[in-house]
């Protein structure tokens, strides 16, 4: 498998926006794996991460092209090394035999998830990670019995001063 | 400044922003629009289909250097431009295309005539917007023009529902226009400029590719000033076409899968390869692998995206051709006169002389009409060509004298874009003679709005090269697919001398070459619509040819 990139985007915050970038993704042959957005404290723009799998040279050459878009105001691919990213996994587990419900509850500790809801047979557990830390909470709480689950995935951020409006000054 | 309805404000703003003409069809959506438009100075030059009307207004932009507006109405009016827009944007042409909604309060819910435009062109615009508020019209109308004449020029759509044509507002016409991820760079970085311009100084058998890039920008005098010093034989892609004039010395003239030979030949001996305005495109490049594998490319482009996407280069200068060129120029100047590399120079002469073209010019072949036609323009006169065999020939034999006055639908291959696009040329130059290049299945696809040209006094030429064929695909039909004929008859009874009497243009067949001379100076001395319907052998091929998938070397010249 191709290896997962992070673009991060500022865009305008205007109807449209993140359908042209999604659009974009899709014509020139890439696979959206995650996308989160919001609106910033302004309004006038919003923040998107978005996750893809491609190699390097590929993600640059889509990146040439989502930096074209007008609306678009910075579109980076973030360096994996100097990047912090975080997903979220919110797990509801089925929990009705006490040893599974004991051993679930070691295992959101182990990860430093929390307990949001706990029901005689059910427990909701928030997980917040690295993908490869959510992902490895998923697999261990597997055998339990995960009812539902939903994922946030990834949004990132870029570690020492550099943020994404300096690139668009440099 | 001042209260007033949305309509009125579009009709306003497009005055304030210097357009002069409209090309389209009305509607519901557009009545009021339509009605404020009696009382302005913008000429509006109906259509008879849409797609007409988007074609119409790319040649006007492109003829003019101002940005082409047309103005459909909504749903099956919008839906109707979207090859023009297409066309348009594929050819980085500046066209403008507002379309007429449903009132915001029936958008999405399938009301009558509505089509979600701004989601069927987002893949084929530079930038597309919906106006949902009468008083942001000024500032779109504003932004649409900026935005399609700026930086790579391109095709904009700005959707404008109903009610916000009849709600009033305040409107500012002086509003700046912003966008803060959008600022066209035109001045190259100058480290990058220096070491293009020491690649360039230190080449010993250099060659330019010239492509639309540097037509649009203005830059063909610096481009032949470039080539002049670096005397780099310099060959020009389809929409390059007259960036260097035909008869120049180191003209190599086009490249590509219909290349000349000399250029198609010249091309991967170079150990320095100045690309400008030009973006690799596979009818350009034939196989990658054979194209120019030795040379360091130099890589001048006003979009980015396209430094390094098809082709790498060694150096890229990311600017606008007409600055970058004349920074190159003062630059190579200053390194020191360039050595004058005799033996390529030599090269080229030799080149050029050993290739052979038939000298009988008596017969109605391709090559010989098109000939035919240069003599009997003014080296002024504005050609737009339709796509299939009469392109490629008019494209490797039509000597251009002045860059912009040959026009063609190069990206998309638009059939049936040629004659409006004609007309649109017309309207922006009237003075030019105007003639369309066309074949017959072409020429059939939107020969209607000769009603336009003759209804609105806007007399052009067209020249069907006619073999009762889809010529190109029956000429792959004949080299690839062992001379089976599939779907490409068009034995119709047709006559399109007479049609174009009907249409109340002047209509001719002419059989012999004697008989298109004529009818060629004729029809340029004349000011009415002439349509020369020209028979050709149906199985004459366009040479040379590079075989799809080979390199530039593999050029077949001959059967």
């Amino acid at each position: 498998m191709k290896p997962l990139n992070v673009i991060s985007f500022l865009v305008e915050n205007k109807p449209g926006v993140l359908f042209n970038i999604s659009n974009n993704f899709r014509r020139k042959n890439f696979n959206i794996h995650s996308i989160t957005a919001i609106a910033g404290e302004d309004e006038d723009t919003t923040r998107i991460t978005i996750t893809s799998r491609g190699e390097a040279h590929e993600i640059t050459k889509l990146v040439e092209q989502l930096d074209k878009m007008v609306d678009v105001i910075v579109v980076k691919r973030l360096d994996p090394l100097r990047t912090i990213q975080r997903d979220m996994a919110l797990v509801k587990l089925h929990t009705v035999d006490p040893m599974a419900q004991e051993e679930a509850l070691e295992t959101i500790n182990h990860y430093k998830g929390l307990i949001l809801d706990i029901k005689p047979d059910t427990i909701i557990a928030q997980v917040t990670g690295s993908v490869n830390e959510v992902s490895e909470f998923m697999r261990d709480v597997k055998h339990i019995g995960i009812i539902e689950a939903a994922r946030t995935g990834i949004t990132a951020i870029e570690k020492g001063w550099i943020t994404l409006e300096d690139t668009h000054i440099l | 400044m001042g209260r007033m309805t949305g309509a009125k404000a579009y009709v306003k703003a497009l005055e304030h922003e210097g357009v002069t003409h409209v090309f389209g069809i009305t509607g519901a959506a557009l009545i009021p629009i339509c009605d404020e438009m009696l009382g302005s100075d913008i000429r509006y030059i109906p259509g008879v289909h849409e797609q007409g009307s988007a074609h119409m207004a790319d040649g006007y932009a492109r003829a003019s250097g101002k940005p082409g507006v047309v103005q459909v109405t909504s749903g099956p009016g919008a839906t109707n431009i979207v090859t023009g827009v297409a066309t348009a944007q594929l050819d980085s042409s500046p066209l403008v295309a507002f379309t007429g909604q449903v009132p915001m309060s029936m958008v999405g819910t399938d009301a009558f005539q509505e089509v979600d435009i701004i989601g069927v062109t987002a893949s084929i615009t530079k930038w597309n917007y919906q106006v949902r508020e009468a008083g942001r019209i000024p500032w779109a109308v504003k932004a649409a023009l900026q935005v399609s004449n700026s930086g790579r020029k391109g095709a904009v759509l700005v959707d404008i529902p109903k009610n916000v044509t009849t709600d009033e507002a305040e409107m500012d016409f002086d509003a700046n226009v912003e966008f803060p991820g959008y600022q066209p760079r035109m001045e190259p970085d100058p480290t990058e400029l220096d070491w293009a311009a020491r690649a360039l100084a230190d080449a010993e058998r250099p060659v330019i590719i010239a492509g639309g890039g540097v037509v649009a920008s203005g830059a063909a005098p610096e481009l032949t000033a470039l080539a002049e010093l670096l005397n780099a034989p310099t060959a020009t892609s389809l929409m390059g076409k007259g960036a260097i004039p035909s008869s120049h010395p180191l003209s190599l003239g086009l490249l590509g899968m219909h290349g000349r030979t000399e250029a198609n030949y010249m091309i991967p001996d170079a150990d320095v390869l100045l690309v400008a305005g030009s973006r690799f495109s596979d009818r350009t490049t034939g196989a990658l692998a054979g194209f120019a594998p030795e040379a360091k490319i130099v890589h001048l482009d006003i979009d980015k995206s396209e430094i390094d996407k098809n082709v790498d280069s060694v150096t890229k200068v990311w600017g606008d051709a007409k600055t970058s060129l004349s920074r190159l120029v003062k630059q190579i100047k200053a390194y020191r006169m360039h050595n004058g590399n005799g033996d390529w120079a030599r090269r080229i002469e030799e080149h050029k002389k050993s290739i052979e073209w038939p000298d009988d010019t008596s017969d109605l072949t391709g090559p010989n009409i098109i000939k035919a036609i240069r003599k009997a323009l003014p080296e002024d006169a504005l050609v737009t060509t339709d796509v299939g065999q009469h392109q490629m020939w008019a494209a490797i034999h039509f000597d251009v004298y002045e860059p912009g006055t040959f026009m063609t639908s190069g990206g998309l291959g638009t059939m049936g874009w040629g004659t409006p696009a004609a007309i649109g040329a017309k309207a922006a130059k009237p003075e030019r003679t105007v003639l369309n290049i066309s074949g017959d299945g072409s020429f059939a696809m939107t020969e209607n709005n000769l009603a336009v040209a003759v209804d609105e006094d806007l007399p052009i030429i067209v020249v069907v090269f006619n073999n009762r064929m889809l010529g190109m695909v029956a000429q792959w039909q004949r080299l690839f697919m062992e001379g089976r004929y599939s779907a490409v008859h068009r034995d119709y009874a047709l006559d399109f001398a007479e049609l174009a009497k009907t249409y109340g243009a002047h209509g001719v067949r002419a059989e012999t070459m004697k008989e298109l001379n004529s009818e060629l100076r004729r029809a340029v001395d004349a000011d009415y619509t002439t349509v020369i319907d020209v028979p050709i052998d149906p199985e004459e091929n366009v040479y040379p040819m590079i075989p799809p998938g080979m390199g530039l070397k593999d050029i077949l010249t001959k059967d």
